[in-house]
């Protein structure tokens, strides 16, 4: 299986990627793990004339905290970068413990968290988990730098607010108040499987009272999506079974899934029901896991 | 990085040095090149299986800077400047591996189409990892598919292979 013809650039610099993307428009795609690009122009879905790889852009590689901010996490950092980085394990090892739950060793150690990003599926692991954890998405392009709250990102299935000229920098995950964050994925494979439903929480629990909860949902809509109702409903209760099942239920209304060749739209719904009870419950008990 | 020459069809082709099993090597290639292409026909290192050529079933696994990656998804230019391995430099001169070696014994394998992939990916975690688990063993590979063994066999020879570093 041989890729179509196209040119090759790999810039130095962002400034130079941003402009060479500004420049050349719709011809041109922005490579990075390939994971998903080389796929799409193996089955021709997609046939850019030229090809930039962001390999040589070192500065989107890093991971670290940064006081004030947060954990900054680079758009070039791979699945395995975040399975492995002390960081995260520390703070968020809700994040590292999503990507380890992603694709298979070789596509982790490829595949990066910009590509997953960018690419909108619904089903993408990393994005309801960041949601959850109110990230923001640093975004450059030739006009400048712009943060976009990585929830109003995606604007459809494949769609994003990202202009032709524009790269994603940087993902950063704001120090927190939530004290405790877990998302479940469901695939009908331990590995190489995508997600039939992702669900994603972060609480922040005080003497056993939720003062503020965030619920994200993966694979169930065309983006994904918050449950606010259930997020509204858990905020001031006290932590009992009976509330997370409720919340459980309330978010199962909130999606709206369809049914395709992995699961009905009816067994989405039911498994949105039982994973926000579980991630609530395993975010409450046990931190940010 | 942007040397290129045009063909006499008009197609760029780049100047790319990869370091493959401890030797450098350059070509020039076009820029649709993939690694596992670049490996089998420039370098006719035939080890390298394609299987899939979509990144699901790990045949053509190679560690590209010690890291196991699927040279179907790869294109050869993103490895310029870089170190490939490939089961071909797995072994140590005439020896085999130690990893080669208990796949022998534990007859890890049928038909040998997806081994090459397994040896470098069960390679690949002991580098990294001298005392691994079954878990760790059964992550490491789950992105080599097997349509002969069941992996039973598979995963015993690499716990054995840890033992015996
Ligand atoms: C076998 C297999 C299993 C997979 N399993 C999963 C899974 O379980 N969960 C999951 O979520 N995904 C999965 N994927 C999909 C894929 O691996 C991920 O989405 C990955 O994160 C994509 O990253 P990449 O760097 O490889 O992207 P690329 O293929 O390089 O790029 C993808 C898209 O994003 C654009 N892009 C990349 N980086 C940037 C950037 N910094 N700024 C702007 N645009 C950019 C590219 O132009 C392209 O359109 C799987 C893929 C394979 C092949
Ligand atoms: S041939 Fe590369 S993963 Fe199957
Ligand atoms: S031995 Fe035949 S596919 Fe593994």
């Amino acid at each position: 299986m041989y890729l179509p013809d196209f040119e090759y650039y790999a810039p130095d610099s962002i400034a130079e990627a941003c402009q060479l993307l500004s420049q050349l428009g719709e011809k041109a795609k922005v490579l990075a793990g390939g994971t998903d690009l080389m796929i799409k122009m193996k089955n021709e879905v997609l046939a850019p004339e030229v090809v930039v790889s962001v390999k040589n852009l070192d500065q989107l590689k890093k991971i670290e905290y940064v006081a004030g901010k947060g954990v900054s996490v680079g758009a070039l950092c791979t699945h395995n970068d975040l399975v492995k980085c002390d960081v995260l394990k520390e703070k968020y090892s809700s994040v590292s413990n999503a990507a380890r739950q992603m694709a298979n060793n070789q596509v982790r150690n490829r595949g990066t968290i910009g590509g997953n990003i960018s690419n909108a599926v619904p089903s993408a692991d990393l994005p309801p988990i960041f949601i959850a954890l109110n990230a923001t998405v640093k975004l450059v392009g030739t006009k400048g730098e712009r943060t976009v709250a990585m929830e109003d990102l995606f604007t459809g299935p494949g769609k994003t607010v990202l202009a032709q000229d524009e790269l994603i920098a940087e993902v950063i995950i704001p120090d927190q108040k939530m004290t405790g964050s877990n998302y479940i994925k469901f695939g009908l494979r331990k590995s190489g499987a995508l997600a039939v439903v992702g669900v994603a929480v972060a609480v922040q629990v005080e003497n056993n009272v939720i003062k503020d909860a965030r619920v994200a949902l993966g694979a169930v809509a065309a983006t994904p999506v918050r449950a606010k109702k259930a997020e509204d409903f858990l905020k001031g209760k006290t932590v009992s079974d009976e509330v997370l099942a409720e919340a459980g239920v309330i978010a199962s209304g909130e999606c709206k899934p369809i049914s395709d060749i992995r699961a009905s739209a009816e067994y989405r719904t039911d498994l949105v029901r039982i994973f926000t009870k579980r991630a609530l419950r395993k975010a409450i008990d046990e931190g940010h896991v | 990085m942007s040397s290129f020459v045009v063909d006499k069809d008009g197609n760029k082709r780049y100047a790319v040095t990869v370091n493959v099993n401890g030797s450098d090597y350059t070509k020039v290639v076009k820029a649709n090149t993939l690694l596992v292409n670049f490996l089998r026909e420039e370098l006719d290192l035939i080890g390298t299986k394609r299987g899939c050529e979509l990144g699901d079933c790990g045949c053509c696994t190679v560690m590209l800077d010690g890291k196991a990656v699927n040279a179907c998804i790869v294109l050869a230019l993103d490895c310029d400047g870089r170190e490939v391995t490939t089961v071909e430099g797995i072994q140590d001169g005439e020896d085999l591996d130690i990893v080669q070696e208990k796949f022998i014994e534990h007859a890890a394998f049928q038909c040998g189409f997806c081994t090459p992939g397994m040896i470098v990916s069960s390679r690949a975690l002991l580098n990294e990892n001298t005392n691994p688990s079954e878990y760790e063993v059964r992550e490491a590979i789950a992105g080599n598919l097997c349509r002969c063994t069941g992996y039973v066999n598979i995963v015993a020879a690499v716990l054995d292979a840890a033992e015996n570093l």
